[in-house]
């Protein structure tokens, strides 16, 4: 039943422990979120899961089958994708192109076809042009298509990684903070969108600051603290846990 | 045997030189992550000057001290005219920039020097001292001195000096140093001037045995990044163990199979290296941040 | 219907090459346009390795020499005909650029830069020290692709430069035209992607050392047949095509032009060619001039001269 499970993740930078034994895992149709304060090893332990990083313990199970420190490309053929919190856009293609590249396993095909401009090399890329066409108005981009992905605002950009993502229909999709730099009405337009995403059956992993967002849409949250798992369970629970109170919420509360 | 022993010490003589370009390489790598494939015309220029200013009528040493002190200012001028105005640019850039200033260097040294061999007289004559069956020249153990007494003033700098300490900081983390007050473009600027006037030193040292025309700076540059990269990038130690190596193989090369083709050693340690051993002898893994 | 920016490349190349010998004050410049074409051809490859898939050879010039080298040798010692020679180079060429590229796509940067320095300078000292098979630095004589004397059976008459001058320039036409297909294609966008950012190419599935050894493979072939058809049109060849210089020079015609840019490439190779030919002086200043154009466009025209041009052009009219 569990796509996606994390069995004891553990990574060190120069001796110094960044994510340490971490366990959990994500159900299809199911959003979890992990949070915890900056610096708590949220992104690098994403970075694992992804294939950025190698694990130093620990194993990343997908689908039953064994895919820890997978090359990203490989994790793409097996479902997973990713967005990034320090955006990872091509900066020179248009929003089009952009999204047209989550294709490009669908696409598939030989160098030979597509440089000697063969009919079945066209006819893919213009399979792929419609479905991007189709995922941009989904995610509210239809318009600036045409336009260069780097002259986007950040918000656009964070929908542009999700367009592409989906692109890739994938069956586990890790978020790295899509609402961060968002105003209130674009936090709210992806926080449905994730929940679309998610009700069609993708298991979604999230890292996000929003903690309204986090309690409103994530069916299962994971606190991380100093790179460890310190507590788990529902919004409910989670957010009455002293511990994490103590570590993120309170403070959180304190300063704001 | 003989033969051997005499090989081994030609391939020791030309090693030290690879290992101080190699040390060269080294030092602006790690201060910058640039690949400097400028690093040989450093040396050809050690040895054109110092054949310039001996003619010129200047004494041995004062000629030899001039050539690296001049060397060292165009390494600085290289750094300031042509790899900071680029910094942050992607390293297919940067590669371009150093062969370019490479190719610059070498087509000045053409017109300024000519296209002749030139040399100047070995500092403690020709006689050659035996060792065993074998015999060596007095500037070999000159160059194989030098090589050996550069890297332990490196690492009594970069491990007794607050300078050096500066400069070791900035190479871990860029932005950390600048933010502890470590003042990064001077450390640059020492970086390039330290590598350039190490270069120039190889040059002179050499040059009495190997001569030298405007035109030797590549192969020193190839063999000096093979060098490196069989030590592993950025690891002094490996640096000069890498250039003794190098050296030794190819003294081999050239003894046993083809003088033609001894420079083709280097090349094969570099494909070896990077089929087989990424790494180099004592590199380390490195880590991308997203 | 608009203008596709590969059809003006196209149209414009053909315009171009078509229109140009009217303008020629001699018989001499269909020569100079046939090496123009030639090298064009060889910094079309390096566009595409270089600009598209963001990495950097400096020893294409090896490639090159195969090319030359097998459009001599084994016609005399094979028997084999010399236009079968230039599929044999770049043959040979595609093979050595896959084993050199395979281990060392997969690390990053300069590995490339270095690794086929060093494949460049072997390739050229095995040229200048085979006396036997190449007989060396003098250089050797190259057959005759015979093809002149198949047209002027045919009732077409062209004096040699002429015959080169277009024979080059469809090469050249058709080098570009799959060059610009692979640009618009779905493996020029994933290439445009890592070039973008690897680490995004890589999470959207794109294999990325694969695909750079695919350019590095096809940039090799461009190399190799640019350097057969020197050879051929010379009837002679001698190992500095496979020199570092000669590497050197391609990939400064193609940062000069524009390194992302088909056309730009094309303009690069023009003006780096006609230099020595008009500026005699010139050949004393090589180096200089073209270690000066490398170090100057990476630092104030990264993109190089045409696409840099264009992009005015284009802001004007907005």
């Amino acid at each position: 039943m569990t796509l996606l499970s994390i069995e004891g993740l553990g990574i060190s930078f120069g001796g110094l422990k960044a994510v340490n034994n971490v366990s959990f895992g994500v159900k299809p149709g199911e959003i979890v979120s992990v949070i915890g304060p900056n610096g708590a090893g949220k992104t690098t332990l994403f970075n694992m899961i992804s294939g950025v990083y190698q694990p130093g313990s620990g194993k990343v199970i997908l689908n039953g089958e064994d895919v820890t420190a997978m090359s990203p490309h490989l994790l793409a053929r097996r479902g997973m994708c990713r967005t990034f919190q320090n955006l990872q856009v091509f900066q020179s293609m248009t929003v089009l192109e952009n999204t047209i590249a989550g294709y490009h396993l669908q696409e598939g095909g030989s160098v030979l076809a597509d440089i000697l401009n063969l009919p079945a090399s066209r006819r893919r890329a213009k399979t792929a042009e419609a479905g991007a066409r189709t995922l941009l108005k989904r995610v509210g981009l239809e318009r600036a298509a045409e336009r260069e992905a780097g002259s986007l605002s950040y918000g656009s950009l964070k929908r542009l990684e999700i367009a592409r993502a989906l692109a890739l229909q994938p069956r586990v999709l890790l978020l790295d903070e899509p609402a961060a730099g968002c105003n209130a009405v674009e936090t709210e337009e992806i926080d449905h969108l994730i929940a679309e995403i998610a009700a069609s059956g993708v298991a979604i992993l999230l890292i996000e600051h929003d903690m309204k967002m986090v309690m409103r849409i994530s069916n299962h949250i994971v606190v991380l603290d100093h790179g460890e798992k310190i507590a788990e369970g529902d919004p409910t629970t989670v957010s009455r846990n002293p511990d994490v109170i103590a570590a993120y919420l309170g403070t959180e509360n304190a300063a704001g | 045997m003989s033969e051997l022993l005499q090989f081994l010490l030609s391939g020791v003589t030309v090693g030290a030189v690879y290992a101080l370009v190699a040390l060269g390489f080294t030092i602006i790598y790690n201060a910058s992550d640039v690949v400097n494939f400028a690093q040989g015309e450093f040396v050809m220029l050690g040895g054109m000057i110092t054949v310039m200013a001996y003619t010129a009528g200047a004494p041995l040493p004062l000629a030899a001290l001039v050539a690296i002190l001049v060397t060292a200012a165009l390494g600085v001028a290289m750094n300031k005219l042509a790899i900071e105005p680029a910094r942050g640019a992607p390293v297919v850039s940067l590669v371009i920039i150093t062969i370019g200033a490479s190719i610059f260097i070498r087509g000045a040294a053409q017109l300024i020097f000519g296209k002749q061999i030139h040399s100047f007289p070995a500092f403690s004559g020709d006689d050659p001292f035996r060792i065993l069956e074998a015999t060596i020249l007095p500037q070999s153990l000159w160059v194989i001195g030098g090589a050996v007494a550069v890297f332990i003033g490196l690492w009594l700098f970069f491990t007794r000096t607050l300078l050096g300490r500066a400069v070791l900081a900035t190479s871990n983390n860029r932005l950390a140093a600048q933010l502890v007050g470590i003042n990064t473009p001077f450390v640059m600027t020492l970086s390039f001037a330290l590598s350039a006037g190490i270069g120039a030193l190889a040059g002179v040292l050499v040059t009495p045995i190997t001569m030298t025309s405007y035109d030797v700076g590549l192969a020193f540059a190839l063999k000096g990044f093979a060098a490196a990269m069989l030590g592993g990038m950025g690891n002094p130690k490996g640096a000069l163990v890498g250039g003794f190596v190098l050296g030794v193989l190819e003294g081999l090369t050239a003894g046993y199979i083809s003088s033609q083709y001894k420079d083709a050693a280097a090349f094969i340690v570099i494909l070896g290296v990077l089929f087989f051993l990424p790494q180099g002898l004592f590199g380390r893994k490195s880590t991308d941040r997203v | 219907m608009r203008l596709t920016a590969k059809s003006a490349t196209l149209l414009g190349l053909v315009v171009l090459i078509a229109l140009a010998p009217l303008f020629f004050p001699s018989g001499f410049y269909y020569r100079v346009g046939a090496l123009i074409f030639v090298n064009a051809l060889a910094v079309t490859g390096i566009v595409i390795l270089t600009g598209w898939a963001g990495q950097i050879s400096l020893g294409h010039a090896g490639f090159a020499g195969i090319g030359a080298y097998a459009c001599a040798l084994a016609p005399v010692h094979w028997g084999i005909h010399p236009a079968l020679a230039v599929l044999l180079g770049a043959a040979v060429s595609a093979i050595l650029a896959w084993l050199v590229g395979r281990p060392i796509l997969r690390l990053k940067g300069y590995y490339l830069a270095v690794a086929s320095l060093g494949m460049g300078i072997l390739i050229s000292m095995v040229l200048n020290n085979e006396r036997e098979l190449t007989r060396g630095p003098d250089g050797i004589d190259v057959p005759d692709l015979g093809m002149r004397a198949l047209l002027k059976a045919a009732g077409l008459d062209l004096s040699n430069g002429e015959f080169w001058y277009f024979f080059c320039g469809i090469a050249l036409v058709i080098g570009a035209w799959l060059a610009l297909n692979l640009h618009d294609s779905p493996t020029g966008r994933a290439l445009r992607a890592l070039h973008g950012s690897e680490i995004a190419a890589r999470t959207v599935g794109i294999d990325v050392a694969k695909l750079k050894l695919q350019a590095f493979v096809i940039s090799a072939i461009y190399a190799s047949v640019s350097g057969s058809l020197l050879a051929l049109q010379n009837k002679f060849i001698t190992p500095d095509v496979a020199g570092f210089m000669h590497s050197v020079e391609m990939v400064t015609m193609a940062v000069l032009g524009g390194v992302g840019s088909v056309a730009g490439a094309i303009f690069g190779a023009a003006v780096l060619t006609l230099l020595p030919q008009v500026l005699t002086v010139f050949a004393e200043y090589e180096q200089l001039v073209l270690g000066l154009v490398m170090v100057l466009v990476m630092i104030f025209l990264r993109e190089g001269v045409v696409p840099s041009i264009l992009r005015k052009i284009r802001g004007r009219g907005e």
